[in-house]
This record gives structure tokens, C-alpha cells and sequence, in this order.
């Protein structure tokens, strides 16, 4: 089938360095991969064009880009499901990394990231005659997780990472869970405080990005999820978005909605008054045009049954345990 | 159409022009609405991180509830039909798991089946109302408008537990919606970016620094107003739009409009009735737009 590819294309040696599209026609297998297509174009039209690949087996984690906007393995996206009734495939390099050439980025800040999360086994006592030994149950959570090829898809869609270059970002916040979450990890408080930091867990967004284009099923942000819930299981709760998440479920078994007025309240503290003063003029013009939200909250009809299932959740998790609420996400 | 209506908290809360737009859009369209009154708040995401199976339990109640009235949910914010999109997909796909969340909604008597359907109202407009019919009933016409559309998060993301890839419409159904009223869609980078509501008590100045650049992208590519079918973006994008303005010391002033004002507007309801009073950046400037084109008898 015809291609036409609409490439991102950027020279550092160019006399005034600036990027610019430039469009390739290009002829691909039915079954071709963006990759294969970019491939022949460097090949047959356009020597200079850069880009990085290397296995075209989505294994090596070299040829991350944005594709139509969006990143994605070029080598595991096939043409025909990107080329919308004939109009071009867009072809970015990868966002929230500066860019080395054309689609070629520069990993740099990446890699810092994940050494920042000290991605590796931290063991106590002696060391065991052979192996450390773990329980394939254990590490069956694991799974998923270990999966990441470190291609850089999730950092380059990351929202927070576009308005915040210090986040920590998901990929390396994934590395984490999976040193924190791994049973023969012994530095478990050292490294909640670490991932509890500024640029840590509880800046995330929860926005999915990451879960949409991970090309592994990794599910970063679900990682980060189950990280806010070790670092509060581990008694830092001295956060805003600790006291956030606690706030909000307090008032939820409370009266089974959200109360608005309290949850901001019970977040900075009542007696936080310098936080308390920032928010006035956001009140007061809120108040101004009626938005405010009922000074006096009201539970919903039968919040009794809401506090049982509190209740009930919290005998049946103490007692065996067997209820993880790090459950698997399915395939995004 | 019958459904069974799920408003959310913050329709009647922060948002509380939104609740009285969706119910007289739907009555407007012959929706007939009955309101899960008993239902609790979905956790939001925020539950769900100190405790994902209670919050799946939560949603698996209101759930129940809805098909003991036999009705599809329809929710007006994206939010919570995330939440429980993901949540349904969870409890569906494995009948252990949903057998531990019915053990614990035992005790109220109540049991979830597995075969509740959950639906935006963006998504009713396109499926259920259907755009031919929403077309017909415009008798304001929104052709001086462009309107960016705003999507966020939970609308759009993680696809399998929307279904779009069964129900290819619903990734483009806000502009689908704004050109069958007569509008035209402006195209722009942050259309399904986060709005930064989320970290805005963590974090304020990234979540502000979110609002300054999705509502200036679409400011420049001419954008009048910017529609979303989540509240929470609203709360953002309109409560601390001015806190962006000074952030980037720009004038931005892009009215922020939920989905039924967008739609109640075009169907002829009263702005007033619409809540289009009550929002922090003035939807005045739309109005006079609107005013421009004659109302059809």
C-alpha cells in the first residue's frame, strides 16, 4: 500500500537549527510497520533522515515515537492501522525529551530518572548460600511490571512531565514498585521516603496516558497507585496527597458522597492559615457567582449500608488477607 | 429512553449549574430519568488508592441498584463514568473476584449480575438520541460559535474499559455533538490531556499551569468557548482560569461550558435556567454570539 509519511524532522548542524514537517510517499507491505516504512524511506529517498531501532521485534525498546500524536513502538504499529483513509501518518520523536536529530531523542534525563529510584534489590541479613529465594506466588504481581522494555512511551505522553520536568515520571516510578513491591526488598522504608518526596508518587495525575500507550501492558500508573498506598501503609501520611486520599475516604464513609466544603479543609489542616488564605480569592469568586457547595452536607439516603461495606471490606482484608488490592490491571 | 440517572457529587456541588442543565436537556430530548438516589460517590480514583476493592465494592452496589431498576446508568461526568467504567471492567472480567465483591454487598441484600451498561450523556447523544435527531431539534443554531472540544482523561482513557474500540464514535462524539448543533469544532494539542484537577490541592501550580495551556492553545486557534463533558475539568478550566491568567500573565477568558449548556443552549433553553449566570469566567460573550442568529420557530 502507499504511504505518506509526515515526519518531524530536525538538524542541530543546520545554520539555524529549527524543526519543520517533511512529507515522504512511500510503498509498504500490507502487514509493513510504520518502522519499516521510515526504513525505506532512509534507505531509498532520504539518507539523512535519523532515527533509532534496532530488534523490530518490540524487544529492545529503540524505536518509541509519537505516531499520530501518540507514542507508540514504530516497529509494532502497523501502517494500515494508523493511515486513515489515505490522509498522512504523522511521525513525532518522542515528547518531554530533548530532541538530538530528527527522530532521534536524547535518553539522558530518562536514565537519571530511574537510577534516582535506586532500581535495584536491596537485601538484609546474610547472604544465602545460593539464590534468594522467593515464592512464585510472591512474584506473580511482578509480572507485568518487569515487562518494561524502557522505550520511553509513557514518559513521552506523560502530562505532568509537559508542565513539570522534575516528576520522576512513570517509568521510573514503575521501576520503583517493582524494587519496592519485590519480597526479597529489604529497604522498604528508606525507599517510601525517597518515592515520597517532591517529584514522587503524589504527583501524578492519574491521567491513564501512560496506561494507554505502554506498549508492554506495564500499567505505570497503576504502579504509582499501589505505591501511594505503600508509602501511607508505611506511616508517611504527612502529605497533602496523603491527606487527600484519607480525607476523601473518611467523608465517603461518612455520608457516602463527596463533601467539597471539608475534603480542601481536611487536606491543608483547619489551623493551616497560610494555606487557608491562598484559597480565599478561588472561594470568594466562587461564592460570588453561587457555586459554593451546601454548607450543610447531607449523607445520602441509606448511608448506613455504606458504612457496613467500610466495615465488612475492612474484616474480610484484616482476616485472610487474601482480597489484594493490588490487583492486576487487565490489558489497557 | 429510560435510564437510570447518576448525577455525581459535584453536579450539586462546586458545579451546581450542572445537575438542573442535564435534567432539563433530558427532558427536553424525552430522556426519561430515574436518579439513583441510594448510590454512593465512586470513589473518584482518589479511594481507590488507599483501596481498590472497596471502592470496586461501592460502584458494584450502585451497580446492583441499576439493574434492579432493569435501566442502562447514564452519568454526566466523566469522572465517575471512568471510575466505573474500570470498575465494571474488573468485577466482569473474573467471576471469583466478583463473587468476593458480592459476598461483601450480601448483607444489604443486594447482588450485582454482571451485565450493567454505564453511558455518558455525551455518548447517549450519539448512541441512543442519535445526531440526526439532535440536529432536528436545534432551534439556535451554535454557526457563530467555535467550540474547542475538551475531553479530558477519564473519557477517552484506558479504551477497554470505555469500549471504544466497539463503539468507534465515542472517541470523536464531542465534535460529532458540537457540529450537529451547528458549531464548529477547534482542533487543538490538549483536547484529551489532563486538566490537572486531580493534584490541584497536591499540586497547584502544575494542575494551574495545565488550565493556562489547554485554554490558551485553544484561544489562539479561535476558539469562542470550550465545552467538556467532565465537572471537574470545569472546576479547573473555569475556577482557576484567572489563577492561570496570572501564571502566564496573559488574558485568556475562555468561557468553559458543560455538555447539557452546550446542548440546552441549541435546543432553546433559557441561559438563565442553564446556569450560564454561574460560572467564574463570563459565558456573556457566547451569549451575544448566539444572539446573532435567529431563533427557529
Amino acid at each position: 500500500m502507499q504511504v505518506t509519511l509526515k515526519v518531524r524532522r530536525y538538524n542541530p548542524e543546520a545554520e539555524k537549527p529549527k524543526d519543520y514537517w517533511q512529507e515522504y510517499n512511500v510503498e509498504v507491505e500490507s502487514a509493513g510497520t510504520v518502522l519499516d516504512a521510515l526504513i525505506k524511506v532512509r534507505e531509498e529517498t532520504d539518507e539523512t533522515l535519523a532515527l533509532r531501532c534496532s530488534c523490530r521485534s518490540s524487544i529492545c525498546g529503540s524505536c518509541a515515537m509519537r505516531i499520530n500524536g501518540h507514542a507508540a513502538l514504530a516497529c509494532k504499529t502497523r501502517v494500515s492501522a494508523v493511515a486513515h483513509q489515505g490522509e498522512p501518518v504523522t511521525v513525532e520523536p518522542v515528547g518531554n525529551l530533548p530532541v538530538i536529530k530528527d527522530l532521534v531523542a536524547d535518553f539522558q534525563p530518562f536514565w537519571d530518572k530511574v537510577r534516582a529510584v535506586q532500581p535495584w534489590l536491596q537485601t538484609a541479613g546474610p547472604e544465602p548460600e545460593k539464590e534468594y529465594l522467593a515464592s512464585n506466588e510472591a512474584m506473580m504481581h511482578l509480572a507485568g511490571v518487569v515487562n518494561c522494555i524502557m522505550c520511553g512511551a509513557c514518559v513521552s505522553d506523560c502530562t505532568v512531565l509537559e508542565v513539570d520536568k522534575n516528576f520522576l515520571g512513570p517509568a521510573a516510578l514503575a521501576k520503583a514498585y517493582r524494587f519496592a513491591a519485590d519480597p526479597r526488598d529489604a529497604a522498604t522504608s528508606q525507599r517510601m521516603g525517597l518515592y515520597n518526596q517532591y517529584g514522587g508518587v503524589w504527583d501524578c495525575t492519574r491521567c491513564f496516558e501512560c496506561v494507554q500507550v505502554c506498549p508492554k501492558g506495564v500499567a505505570p500508573m497503576d504502579r504509582i497507585m499501589a505505591l501511594r498506598e505503600r508509602v501511607m501503609a508505611n506511616g508517611l501520611k504527612d502529605t497533602y496527597g496523603a491527606r487527600h486520599t484519607e480525607a476523601f475516604t473518611e467523608i465517603i464513609e461518612h455520608s457516602g458522597r463527596l463533601d467539597e466544603l471539608r475534603l480542601p479543609l481536611k487536606t491543608y489542616g483547619y489551623t493551616n492559615i497560610p494555606k487557608l488564605i491562598e484559597l480565599m480569592p478561588v472561594a470568594i469568586r466562587a461564592l460570588a457567582k453561587r457555586k459554593s457547595p451546601p454548607v450543610l452536607h447531607k449523607s445520602i439516603p441509606g448511608v448506613e449500608n455504606v458504612k457496613r461495606i467500610f466495615k465488612k471490606v475492612d474484616q474480610l482484608q484484616k482476616g485472610d488477607g487474601k482480597v489484594s488490592t493490588e490487583k492486576a490491571p487487565p490489558k489497557p | 429512553m429510560k435510564f437510570a440517572f447518576y448525577p455525581g457529587c459535584v453536579s450539586r456541588g462546586a458545579c451546581p449549574e450542572l445537575y438542573p442543565s442535564a435534567t432539563a436537556v433530558a427532558a427536553k430530548l424525552g430522556l426519561e430519568l430515574e436518579e439513583l438516589r441510594g448510590a454512593s460517590c465512586t470513589g473518584a480514583g482518589v479511594l481507590q488508592e488507599s483501596n481498590l476493592f472497596l471502592g470496586d465494592c461501592l460502584n458494584a452496589r450502585t451497580f446492583a441498584m441499576a439493574e434492579a431498576m432493569d435501566r442502562p446508568i447514564m452519568t454526566i461526568c466523566s469522572t465517575c463514568q471512568g471510575v466505573m467504567g474500570q470498575a465494571r471492567q474488573r468485577i466482569n472480567a473474573d467471576p471469583d473476584y466478583r463473587a468476593r465483591v458480592n459476598q461483601v454487598l450480601a448483607e444489604e441484600g443486594l447482588e450485582y449480575k454482571g451485565t450493567v451498561q454505564v453511558k455518558h450523556m455525551l455518548w447517549v447523544m450519539v448512541e441512543d438520541v442519535g445526531l440526526d435527531t439532535l440536529k432536528s431539534l436545534v432551534v439556535r443554531p451554535l454557526s457563530e460559535l467555535r467550540v474547542a472540544p475538551f475531553y479530558g482523561c477519564y473519557i477517552v482513557r484506558p479504551r477497554s474499559a470505555l469500549e471504544v474500540d466497539e463503539h468507534v464514535g465515542r472517541l470523536t462524539a464531542l465534535e460529532s455533538v458540537i457540529e450537529a448543533l451547528g458549531g464548529t469544532p477547534v482542533e487543538f494539542p490538549g483536547k484529551t490531556r489532563c486538566c490537572g484537577f486531580p493534584i490541584l490541592t497536591i499540586n497547584e501550580v502544575n494542575a494551574v499551569a495545565m488550565v493556562a495551556k489547554h485554554t490558551e492553545d485553544a484561544k489562539v486557534r479561535g476558539a469562542d468557548a470550550m465545552v467538556t463533558p467532565c465537572p471537574l475539568c470545569h472546576l479547573n478550566l473555569d475556577g482557576y482560569q484567572v489563577k492561570a491568567m496570572g501564571q502566564v500573565r496573559q488574558r485568556i477568558e475562555l468561557p468553559i461550558l458543560h455538555l447539557p449548556q452546550l446542548i440546552g443552549l441549541a435546543l432553546g433553553l433559557d441561559p438563565k435556567a442553564l446556569g450560564l449566570g454561574r460560572h467564574i469566567i463570563s459565558t456573556a460573550p457566547v451569549l451575544e454570539k448566539l444572539s446573532k442568529v435567529a431563533v427557529r420557530a
